[in-house]
């Protein structure tokens, strides 16, 4: 085993443990507890576990490598302002309010303020999107123990599954809560250490935050010499107005998703929703800001090491990802990507953007860039063990968050409320559970067996989210007399139009064009508006919310015990 | 809380959210993509204005909106009598 292998293998074993005594030490025996931790978390775990539920395996492993490689500098801004701006609106417009009204999920926000007709629509749409995350969650597990521990993917995801399973279906989401407060500490820690002794080592500033500015005029003439376009030029990639609809469609998407919503509920009161929101914001910016900065080190690193060597000459963490296929030759006319050679056979590998003479010769694949740092940087073997923990920490973390909201709406939207009300706790917790563990075994076959398209998926999801959810809760929130006809009418015309687009530009069916150039990334807004649209306007044409029900939506204004609020807890129905 | 209160308390939430939002957009929306190549010009501690604004400058911005709007909600709830304390627990 090398130095990299053992340590790897004693922080994922030191992790491990410690999820599974917090899961043991936390384990529920009733509804409450299972679906929202009993209600009674502190803003400051809360806002912890939320960050860790939010940032997933694509945060903490390709968010770098799509701003340096993908975005070439700017244009992967529209993912940092997009995931961080969200909450924002979540805070402003949703979280306080949501936690007024009480309740386990969003579909029973949307069926208990609308109707049950919007509740099914809201359990399918939240149930799709989870499980388009989780696969790729799993997914993430699996190449984190292939590259550190030579395990084949499978056996990496199955011991993913089972450590998930033992903690999620014992401790439901007080369990899950508790132990995604330690997994951030483990991922925060992997991802700060190494960011920190590249920066300090290259510019003299400890603070790569600020680190990062002093190279930025050496990159951008590299970039140039290289013939790629300069890496804090705007527009070169994505247009102005595609980087504002696509930064929109990933921030109303954000605030539109049912695992982060969910989160809300677990808060002790109106009060520690809003605190809990920026608790979660500071700890995401943490990670957030160092993102930025981990890709321009990476990326003047790499061309430092890479450019006008020939294979032989090529650093040993080049060679060791070349292995795995994800550093490669460019792109074949039939999609496939060769190992890397010398094409133009001038005894270099030349990696060049499109305004140079000499043809490109290499593709580095996002996902490395953040694991692949620390040797890149030159790091001993400890941190590149930690790094690979802290991947395996958001990776479980976002797993296990969406498996709650698969199980809760399965054995609360559709088991309790639809199929059998007179269920007993037990029966309900019992459902939970089996479907908690079902879905773990749906989530590991996707992972092991990954649709192609999974990654194209994700990024899609928060397009979805946005034209389906946001508009209705926050319509539901702030105007009275929306009803549940408009509501329903807006979803499924949001979410109709936004789906067709994406599927008619979907690469298979040739149109990847779109109209008027809009990617479909991008499409969700246009989609969120055509949702607000047909839901103001059919809501005034249909007849009004009953009094009640106006006057239960006044009484979430305000913090504090209301009357129909109280009534609605405990189950009168205000329609 | 009487009708009126309930109704200033209200207005002047949303109030404080409207003009939090306007800061939310014109940091993103403006300073970090309409306006991004008139602020590049400008140089602030090693970079392009801009491109700072893109990927540290709003994000921190964010934070600090929230941040001012949980204090003032929570000054707001003292004034009006609805404020939460901590023990406090009513979920459904």
């Amino acid at each position: 085993m090398s130095d990299v292998q053992t340590w790897t293998l004693v922080f994922v074993v030191l992790t491990f443990s410690l999820y599974i005594y917090i899961a043991y030490r936390s384990r529920v025996s009733d509804t409450a507890g299972f679906y929202v931790a009993g209600g009674g978390i502190p803003a400051p775990a809360n806002g912890a576990a939320i960050a860790a539920d939010w940032m997933s395996a694509a945060s903490f492993i390709s968010l770098a490598g799509i701003v340096a490689f993908a975005g070439n500098g700017y244009a992967g801004s529209v993912y940092l302002m997009g995931w961080t701006g969200g909450y924002v609106l979540l805070a402003l417009l949703l979280a306080p309010y949501l936690r007024k009204f009480g309740k386990y999920t969003i579909p029973d926000f949307v069926g208990d303020r609308y109707n049950e007709t919007a509740r099914l629509v809201a359990v399918v749409a939240a149930i799709v999107v989870s499980f388009v995350y989780v696969a790729g969650q799993m997914a993430g597990v699996g190449v984190v123990f292939t590259r550190f521990l030579n395990v084949n993917p499978t056996t990496g995801v199955v011991l993913g599954m089972a450590i998930v399973f033992f903690y999620a279906v014992l401790g439901g989401m007080k369990g899950i809560t508790w132990t995604q407060v330690t997994q951030y500490t483990v991922l925060i820690i992997a991802y700060i250490i190494p960011a920190v002794a590249v920066s300090a080592r290259v510019t003299g500033v400890p603070l790569p935050q600020i680190g990062f500015g002093q190279i930025l005029e050496e990159l951008n003439g590299l970039q140039t010499d290289l013939g790629f376009a300069q890496y804090t030029e705007a527009f070169t990639q994505t247009s102005r107005a595609n980087m504002v609809l696509i930064t929109a469609a990933l921030m109303f998407g954000t605030a539109g998703l049912p695992h982060v919503i969910v989160r809300f509920y677990t808060a002790k009161s109106v009060r520690a929703a809003r605190f809990s929101a920026l608790w979660a914001l500071f700890f995401i910016s943490l990670l957030y800001t160092l993102a930025p900065s981990v890709a321009a080190f990476s990326k003047l690193q790499i061309i430092q090491d890479v450019s006008g060597r020939s294979l032989a000459e090529m650093p040993g963490w080049f060679t060791q990802w070349a292995n795995v296929g994800l550093i490669t030759g460019p792109a074949a006319a039939d999609g496939t990507l060769p190992p890397v050679a010398d094409l133009n056979g001038n005894g270099v590998i030349d990696f060049t953007g499109a305004a140079s003479d000499v043809p490109n010769e290499l593709l580095i694949n996002n996902d490395i860039i953040v694991l692949a740092s620390p040797e890149i940087g030159g790091l001993p073997a400890p941190i590149v063990g930690l790094v690979a923990a802290g991947a395996l920490a958001a990776a479980l973390s976002t797993a296990s968050g969406l498996l709650l909201v698969i199980s809760s709406s399965v054995a609360n939207d559709v088991y309790y409320k639809r199929i059998n009300p007179q269920a007993s706790e037990k029966q309900q917790l019992l459902v939970g559970r089996i479907a908690m563990a079902a879905a773990i075994v749906v989530a590991g076959y996707l992972g092991i067996n990954p649709p192609g398209f999974v990654a194209q998926v994700v990024a899609l999801a928060f397009g979805l989210a946005a034209a389906s959810f946001f508009p209705i809760l926050v319509l539901g929130i702030f105007w009275k007399g929306c009803t549940a006809k408009g509501a329903m009418w807006g979803m499924i015309a949001g979410l109709g139009v936004t789906m067709a687009y994406m599927l008619w530009t979907i690469d298979i069916y040739g149109n990847s064009d779109g109209i008027l150039g809009i990617p479909e990334t991008g499409f969700g807004t246009v989609g969120m508006l055509i949702n607000f649209i047909v839901t103001i306007a059919v809501s005034k044409v249909t007849e009004k919310p009953s009094a009640a029900m106006q006057e239960l939506v006044e009484e979430i204004r305000y913090p504090g015990k209301t009357r129909l609020v109280e009534a609605h807890a405990k189950g009168e129905d205000l329609h | 809380m009487d009708d009126r209160q309930r109704q200033e308390y209200w207005r002047r939430n949303l109030r404080l959210m409207a003009g939090l939002l306007v800061v939310w957009a014109l940091v993103s929306y403006g300073a970090g993509i309409l306006f991004v190549d008139a602020l590049n010009n400008i140089s602030f501690i090693g970079f392009p204005l801009g491109f700072w604004f893109a990927q540290q400058g709003s994000i921190i911005v964010f934070v600090i909106l929230i941040a001012i709007y949980v204090w003032q909600m929570d000054k707001l709830d003292k004034e009006y009598g609805v404020e939460e304390n901590e023990t406090e627990v009513h979920h459904s």
